[in-house]
């Protein structure tokens, strides 16, 4: 058995270091603009929370190893190393006190994308042996049992049978040559199943074929949120297999942040290639639905509604405006936050801080932010678009004793299908 | 014979010489060992362009967001004034046209020597605002290092000779004169060398950033 | 020319009504020279009676590689005045190009002044001192060096006039053939007044004569040896075209639109900023007009070096150097080092790729 070593997180360091990454810790003049965009840092008013000073380690290597001064400083014995003292003192800021929501990205002057170098700078983290137990466990899972929650197959389809029970539709289940396969997060199955129904009604109303599969439903990637290229590759390719064996055109990615990061933006690079098929965002596909007259819908909710922007999905995703027409077609009272759309605030839990245990605390603690935010709408409901948010945000709630349901967009969107046998 | 003339003459001289040289070298060393290093194809299907995204960044970058502005006014503000005051100095100053008119053959019109002047000490009462706002705020107290304050003091001198200079506040002119240029030629040499790399590395930086969330459908 | 000795009796004001000028005249002279060393107005009568009373002093003048202009500068006034009167007063017993005597009877002269007025005379030195070879310059077989320590052995006080005198002027400037050297190189153990200028202005010679005579002492000097009084502000400060430099507005050729209004010269090259001199108070052909006022920047001639200090017609900010010209080797030197650097980079960044060991489940922890 291998293990992790200080040696393969300094590799990993070296590994990840590109051209952007040099430019931006050549430009950093520590302003410290970014902390005041950071949740971690504002909440708490720690400043190690700063997200550039998160990069510590990594501006080392990136100094010491790939600037010609840092050279010189190092054979002068002027530098401070990188070892194991520093990283496991830094552990704690790169995952419990970093969601990668991307927000200090945002408003750095210099334009650093810091939440970039951190999802970089984990790969040296992980590789050393440096992240918390709850993430590896959840990669652990994710890898031997197929999803990090421990759901397997026997457990969807329990599900599928009540939701079949529930909608009397049928989830097609490895359906070979359908234009659609669908993925879902473990959130979705075990806490959130209104969202397979969901689905289900709008594509029968629609007409579309899709299916789900059994061999790669789960779309969560824990080897992305731990920061393991490796193991995120490994994830993603049994998405990639099943998808080209069962011949689909796109597959639907979920009501779930990092999903969508995974399998969008980074599968095909962590596979090296393009792939066969689109990869497309649930809000994307009905959307589109909407926008060409497929998707129709009846009625509205009176209740006074605001979006929260899933970081992965609007801030470092691109799906921006498709929420705003959703949520329009059924919603008589939607209002914006006051940060919103690619500005918005992360709900605490994103990045796998969500699978930290020890973080739960420090999460509370942040969720203020989006606390704050809501309590400035004085509103009746909350939607959302991604079950890890969904799920973060009811704790926090529940924790601060507000009384806001938390609803996802696709299930609103299906509550008012026109002749839904639902609502006949 | 050693004088305030032999000095200035030295920095007039072989010390612009050795200057211009190590910022001219330095510059390029830094610029190439981050642009070469490159960047892995990207597979994922584009939403949007880079080029045109990253150069939107790259300008956008220039105003602060909103919010931040509204949670950090004071780095905001004093980062503009100063910035906007040491650009002023540098290139809307007469002597300092002449001098780049000389080096690189490039001239434009400059403005009243005394409005410089203003500028100037509006300048330096800034960045010593600045340099006590980077000792007492505790995220920038944190972050900060020798290289920062090092970079802050090269800066602030040329600022502060020029100052002394144009008022003639030490005697004889020729070595205060002498004083303000050597300390120009302080900061081109520290220049490549620390974060004062920044003035050209942003546009790589901001760029960078830009063509990546451009990439994805997102304005950064 | 006064010889050795005679009219040392004779007080400086019996002198002057000698030469026909006024009780009123030589007020006013005396008005001016306080004015001009920056002394109160109510010193002047103070200084009225100590040079009424002064004896004459015996001066020695010194010509070593020159070029006479300093003397033709003082002696050349277009109506006698009384620089020019003070000038006659002192007892001049040496100056190789006014006295008639010459060879050894010059030289006899010298001696003989050297000797009857031992610690009292005044050496005025014009031009430099090479030292490079006593051959380069000598005087009836002396040469410079030896003539200058053997003079300034007896005297009182040493005035280098002229930038060469002062600070090597001309023949100092690079490469320095002769091996140039300033008097204040050379006189260690004496008191030496610098009055630079290429050449410098009368008044200021005859005002520390003057001085010297008024108080029997030197006047205070800057950290040059130059008089306070007359160098303590520079052309720049005292020009009458100093506002336009404060408002930006500036001649950019010899006969723009700036240059007829009367703008500043700084672009044209004007060494105001760094020259210490009175010219812009004091004037020059009688108080007519000086370089500035006639249109052509200063030249900063009362400054060291200032043959070498760029070219006369650069403005003073711009460098001294004729690397601009090599810029492209420059440039290229950086573009090829940094692509070195730029390798090196690459190839460490490479060597961890394929140095790649994948992470698995099995190894995301230390062993313990």
């Amino acid at each position: 058995m291998s293990e992790a070593t200080l040696e393969r997180g300094l590799k990993a360091f070296r590994e990840q270091m590109n051209a952007p990454i040099a430019s931006f810790f050549s430009s950093c003049v520590n302003c410290g603009m970014c902390a005041e965009a950071c949740l971690f840092y504002t909440e708490t008013g720690d400043p190690k929370y700063t997200p550039i000073n998160k990069l510590e380690p990594f501006r080392r290597i990136w100094e010491q190893e790939y600037t010609l001064w840092g050279r010189v400083k190092s054979w002068l014995g002027l530098s401070q190393p990188v070892d194991d003292e520093l990283l496991e003192a830094w552990e704690p800021l790169v995952y419990d006190g970093c969601t990668l929501c991307g927000r200090c990205s945002m408003v750095c002057p210099v334009g650093n994308d810091i939440s970039y170098m951190i999802r970089c700078a984990r790969e040296g983290f992980v590789a050393a042996g440096y992240a918390p137990d709850g993430m590896k466990n959840a990669s652990r899972r994710a890898v031997t049992i197929g999803s990090p929650m421990g759901v397997k197959f026997p457990a969807l389809a329990a599900q599928i049978k009540h939701v079949e029970a529930d909608t009397g539709l049928t989830i097609p289940v490895d359906v070979e040559g359908v234009d659609y396969m669908a993925l879902l997060s473990s959130m979705e199955i075990m806490n959130f199943p209104e969202y397979m129904a969901a689905l289900a009604r709008i594509f029968k109303q629609v007409g579309i074929t899709w299916t789900l599969c059994s061999e790669a439903f789960e779309a969560t990637n824990s080897g992305i949120q731990i920061g393991s290229s490796d193991i995120a590759k490994e994830l993603v390719n049994r998405i990639v297999v099943a998808a080209e064996r069962l011949k689909v055109k796109y597959v639907i990615s979920p009501e779930c942040g990092h999903a969508y990061t995974a399998i969008r933006w980074e599968g095909p690079n962590l596979i090296g290639r393009p792939y066969n098929f689109k990869v497309v965002h649930i809000l994307e596909l009905l959307e589109e639905l909407r926008s060409s007259g497929r998707l129709k819908t009846e009625g509205y909710e009176d209740a006074r509604l605001t979006f929260h922007d899933p970081c992965q999905i609007v801030r470092k995703g691109g799906v921006l405006e498709q929420p705003r027409h959703l949520l329009n077609m059924v919603a008589s009272d939607f209002v914006e936050m006051n940060d919103h759309r690619e500005m918005n605030w992360c709900c605490g839990g994103g990045g796998g801080v969500s699978a930290i245990e020890r973080a739960e605390a420090l999460r509370l603690k942040v969720f203020k932010r989006k606390k704050s935010q809501l309590e400035e709408l004085n509103v009746d409901t909350l939607v959302t678009a991604c079950a890890n948010c969904r799920l973060i945000i009811e704790e926090g709630l529940e924790e601060y004793r507000m009384e806001i349901p938390v609803v996802g967009l696709t299930e609103m969107i299906a509550e008012h299908l026109v002749g839904d046998e639902k609502n006949e | 014979m050693s004088t305030p003339v032999d000095f200035l003459l030295w920095v007039r001289g072989p010390g612009f010489d050795i200057a211009l040289v190590v910022f001219i070298i330095g510059i390029l060393i830094r610029l190439l060992e981050v642009l070469i290093l490159g960047r892995k194809p990207d597979y994922a299907e584009p939403r949007g362009g880079e080029l045109g995204a990253g150069l939107r960044t790259l300008l956008t970058r220039t105003l602060p967001e909103p919010g931040t502005f509204k949670r950090s006014p004071f780095t905001v503000v004093g980062g503009y004034i100063w910035h906007i005051g040491f650009f002023i100095s540098l290139f809307l100053f007469v002597p300092h046209i002449e001098l780049i008119d000389a080096t690189i053959g490039l001239s434009w019109p400059g403005i009243a020597s005394n409005l410089v002047d203003a500028v100037a000490a509006v300048t330096l009462v800034t960045l010593v605002a600045m340099l006590f706002s980077r000792l007492t705020h505790p995220v920038k107290r944190l972050l900060s290092g020798p290289e920062d304050y090092l970079s802050w003091l090269v800066t602030f001198l040329p600022v502060m000779t020029g100052y002394l200079a144009y008022h003639r506040m030490i005697d004889p002119y020729p070595l205060v004169l002498g004083l303000h240029i050597l300390s120009v030629e302080i900061l081109m040499v520290v220049f490549p060398f620390t974060k004062l790399m920044h003035a050209f590395t942003f546009i790589i930086a901001r760029w960078y950033n830009g063509a990546m969330a451009g990439r994805r459908g997102v304005q950064s | 020319m006064a010889e050795t000795g005679k009219g040392m009796g004779k007080t400086l004001a019996q002198s002057l009504r000698e030469s026909g000028v006024s009780r009123r005249g030589f007020l006013k002279f005396c008005t001016a020279t306080a004015s001009m060393m920056a002394l109160p107005p109510s010193m002047a009568p103070a200084i009225a009676q100590a040079l009424g009373k002064a004896k004459r002093p015996s001066v020695i003048w010194l010509s070593f590689q020159e070029c006479t202009g300093c003397t033709e500068s003082l002696t050349r006034s277009h109506s006698p005045t009384v620089e020019n009167l003070i000038f006659d007063y002192i007892s001049l017993d040496y100056h190789h190009t006014l006295q008639v005597a010459a060879g050894e009877g010059a030289e006899a002269a010298r001696e003989a002044a050297m000797r009857e007025n031992k610690g009292q005379y005044i050496v005025v030195v014009d031009g430099s001192i090479p030292l490079g070879n006593p051959g380069y310059s000598a005087i009836a077989g002396i040469s410079n060096l030896q003539m200058l320590e053997e003079t300034v052995a007896g005297a009182a006080a040493v005035v280098a006039v002229g930038t060469c005198a002062a600070f090597g002027g001309l023949p100092h400037a690079k490469p320095n053939p002769t091996g140039a050297v300033s008097v204040s190189e050379i006189v260690k153990d004496k008191p030496v007044v610098n009055v630079s200028g290429c050449p410098p202005i009368p008044t200021v010679i005859t005002g520390v004569l003057a001085h010297f005579l008024t108080f029997g002492s030197l006047p205070e000097l800057d950290a040059l040896g130059r008089p306070m009084a007359f160098f303590g502000k520079s052309i720049h400060d005292r020009c009458y075209r100093r506002p336009f430099y404060d408002k930006g507005l500036y001649a950019e050729t010899f006969d723009d639109e700036g240059a007829r209004k009367g703008w500043c010269l700084y672009r044209l090259g004007c060494k105001g900023p760094m020259a210490y001199n009175a010219c812009a108070t004091a004037k020059w052909n009688r108080g007519t007009s000086w370089p500035v006022e006639s249109g052509h920047g200063c030249l900063g001639c009362s400054e060291p070096d200032f043959w070498d200090a760029g070219g006369f017609y650069n403005a003073l900010s711009i460098p001294d150097s004729d690397i601009t010209r090599q810029a492209v080797y420059v440039a290229g030197a950086g573009v090829a080092l940094g692509a070195v650097a730029g390798a090196v980079n690459r190839s460490k960044q490479a060597r961890a790729r394929e140095e790649h060991e994948p992470v698995t489940i099995d190894d995301l922890d230390k062993r313990p």
